[in-house]
């Protein structure tokens, strides 16, 4: 066990991969002598080389379908955007070409890739480097999407999405980095698809992922002074859903409240509440609710951008406004 | 024609691929015609010496790219015929059982890295096979078939330039027949050629009679061999026409006359079949192969026509490779 950044811990594991595997490469921009920078690659030239390090000209869509077309040919690319606001330009080759090649030649290939991209707001980075797109992704066949909340899951996460034979997008809150945890040590790899009750409780659930676990869990702490026991779960993984974590939650609790960071319009939220509302109504006290980012891009001013995701209050509000109406 | 030396072994192979593609198309027209087949296609009719002449300079390692026009490209690489057909049908009994269809023919099997409804889209997929050659250190060529079309898409010059960059053993096929859709390339594009781009990024790149498969042969043998040899990618632009329109059922009112009387002046089935007998090639050997071709393509059509479309229990399978069920189911 060592304590460990979250960053550390995805390096790690990139790095424990490459070492393991030769077809593993690393391919994006700045991941050179720069390291990336969020510091993720940092090393990683001076150990592997820049055959298996390349650093890429500023061509989000040219490196992003070299990666697609590496991947056919038995390389494990991971693909780094340097922040997931940037799909924008390289969206043809993970929607159209990564994500179908496979149902559309009949199983001929696997497209074993992972892009890893840096999202979040809270860091007043202004509209165009702020969004957490993981709605997007999950909206397109093919892709499996995985947003890690804790060091010990990052690093066992990437582990999983590098053996994966399809492709995996991974999302990383740029607000979750610097976060020290334990990581056990060790080949510990997390099978995708998992999620992670963090908090026990009977009155409600709160369904969350990536940094939103970690606000849940404070409403949780701030629920429970007074008088009103919580359940948090971490998804981990939104492609494939952990349905059956999901379904014992609801038939436990019997409220739920889906938290996300991203916009409420075609969330995530919405799919999980349909989902329940389809298959769980009778086990429902209220209807599913949501608490999620405004329809807005985010602005740049602390205090403006603060109003736009959600914060610790607003959990706890919802919690106790579903739970007053019971 | 003249310069070259070829055996005729060679020179018979070259007719019999580019008459199997054309047989192939005109059946698969005829089938559309008749409303056997469903969604569109885009036939390559009158590109054949492009694609034959190009096929010829690659071995059996080697990869290659295809477009939507891509039907050509995969029979030259070694598809079957018959199943590529199927495949035109739907049936399960196709290359991709069914799941691709005519933009989509796929024989992984024979270098085939996809075809693509995408234009544009196989630039950087040819550019990331050659660069997977590049990390193995291994001596594979991938062959990127674009068109004048897709030579204006910004992955083109975002692929072109790193391949160039990075000395990667690709070569960029530009298969120019003037038109993307109904845009003639002049419209839009101000230099003559599309291989004087090759200047921008410092790599070679030719433009020939993409009409005449010996010359298109020797153009992309050279840029073939200098990948191979570790010297980078280059850009062989052909020059040819598209006698059909962008997809059957067009009637072409975009484009003038005079298009259709050159590309029929120039027609390489008719025009390498007059030089194949000024060339110790026999009338006998001719009509067998034009023979063995029609027959070949009846029996593709008579074999996708009885095969049975796939089973719908199959269409979910293949999303994924792991865990596939659960990633279909919500």
């Amino acid at each position: 066990m060592s304590i460990t950044s979250i960053s550390a811990a995805i390096r790690e594991g990139m790095r424990e991969e490459m070492l393991r595997d030769e077809n593993v490469i690393m391919i994006g921009e700045d991941l050179g002598t720069m390291g990336s920078p969020f510091g993720i690659t940092k090393g990683f030239l001076e150990e592997f080389g820049s055959n298996r390090v390349i650093e890429t000209p500023i061509a989000e869509s040219g490196f992003t379908g070299m990666a697609v077309g590496a991947a056919m040919r038995g390389i494990r690319p991971v693909v780094e955007l340097m922040y997931n606001d940037f799909i924008g330009d390289a969206l043809d080759p993970v929607m159209n070409q990564a994500a179908k090649l496979r149902y559309m030649t009949g199983g001929q290939v696997s497209i074993p890739m992972v892009i890893r991209a840096p999202m979040g707001a809270g860091r007043r980075n202004a509209g165009q480097h702020s969004a957490c797109l993981e709605a997007l992704f999950t909206h397109i066949p093919g892709l499996k999407v995985v947003c890690p909340s804790t060091a010990a899951d990052a690093k066992a996460l990437i582990k999983a999405a590098i053996r994966d034979d399809d492709p995996v997008i991974f999302l990383e809150h740029k607000l979750l980095y610097a976060k020290k945890e334990d990581v056990p040590d060790g080949d510990n790899v997390l099978p995708i698809g998992q999620a992670c009750v963090r908090r026990e409780g009977k009155d409600a659930t709160l369904i969350t992922w990536s940094r939103q676990v970690n606000f849940a869990l404070e409403a949780a702490k701030e629920l429970e002074g007074q008088g009103i026991d919580v359940e948090v779960i971490d998804l981990r993984t939104l492609v494939p859903l952990d349905w059956e974590t999901i379904k014992a939650s609801v038939e436990k609790t019997h409220n739920v409240i889906v938290v996300e960071e991203g916009v409420k319009r075609g969330g995530i939220g919405a799919e999980i509440s349909a989902e329940i509302m389809e298959e769980l109504f009778d086990e429902l006290d209220s209807p599913v609710t949501r608490v999620a980012g405004l329809n807005l891009c985010s602005p740049f001013s602390p205090p403006l951008e603060d109003a736009v995701f959600p914060q610790v209050k607003d959990a706890v509000e919802a919690v106790k406004r579903m739970l007053v109406r019971v | 024609m003249e310069n070259y030396i070829h055996t005729k072994e060679q020179m018979l192979n070259m007719y019999e691929t580019m008459l199997r593609i054309r047989r192939f198309e005109e059946k698969a027209a005829d089938c559309f015609t008749k409303g056997m087949l469903a969604g569109n296609i885009h036939l390559c009719i009158g590109q054949e010496a492009t694609i034959v002449g190009t096929a010829a300079a690659l071995e059996k390692r080697d990869f290659i790219t295809s477009t939507h026009r891509g039907h050509g490209h995969c029979i030259a690489k070694g598809a079957k015929t018959d199943r590529a057909m199927a495949e035109l049908f739907g049936k399960a009994t196709g290359y991709c059982g069914g799941k691709g269809g005519s933009m989509h023919i796929v024989d992984v099997s024979q270098g085939i890295l996809g075809a693509n409804g995408i234009v544009g889209a196989g630039i950087p997929i040819a550019t990331g096979s050659a660069l997977a050659s590049k990390i193995k250190g291994t001596d594979e060529v991938t062959l990127c078939f674009f068109g004048d079309g897709a030579s204006n898409h910004g992955t083109f010059h975002e692929a072109v330039n790193m391949a160039a960059a990075w000395n990667l053993p690709v070569v960029y096929l530009c298969e120019n027949n003037q038109y993307g859709v109904s845009v003639n390339i002049h419209n839009i594009t101000n230099t003559d050629t599309i291989a004087v781009r090759a200047k921008a990024y410092d790599i070679p790149g030719v433009t020939v009679d993409g009409n005449d498969p010996l010359a298109v042969y020797e153009a992309v043998k050279e840029a073939v061999d200098r990948a191979r040899a570790g010297q980078g990618p280059s850009v062989v632009e052909c020059m040819t026409y598209r006698h059909m329109g962008h997809y059957l059922g067009d009637n072409c009112f975009y484009r003038p006359k005079e298009y259709m009387e050159e590309a029929n002046a120039k027609d390489a089935l008719a025009n390498f079949r007059t030089y194949l007998l000024e060339h110790e090639v026999t009338d006998d050997e001719v009509s067998g192969i034009e023979k063995a071709m029609f027959d070949e393509i009846e029996k593709a059509f008579e074999f996708a026509q009885n095969s049975p479309y796939p089973d719908v229990s199959i269409v979910t399978d293949h999303m994924f490779t792991m865990d596939n069920e659960r990633c279909v189911v919500r």
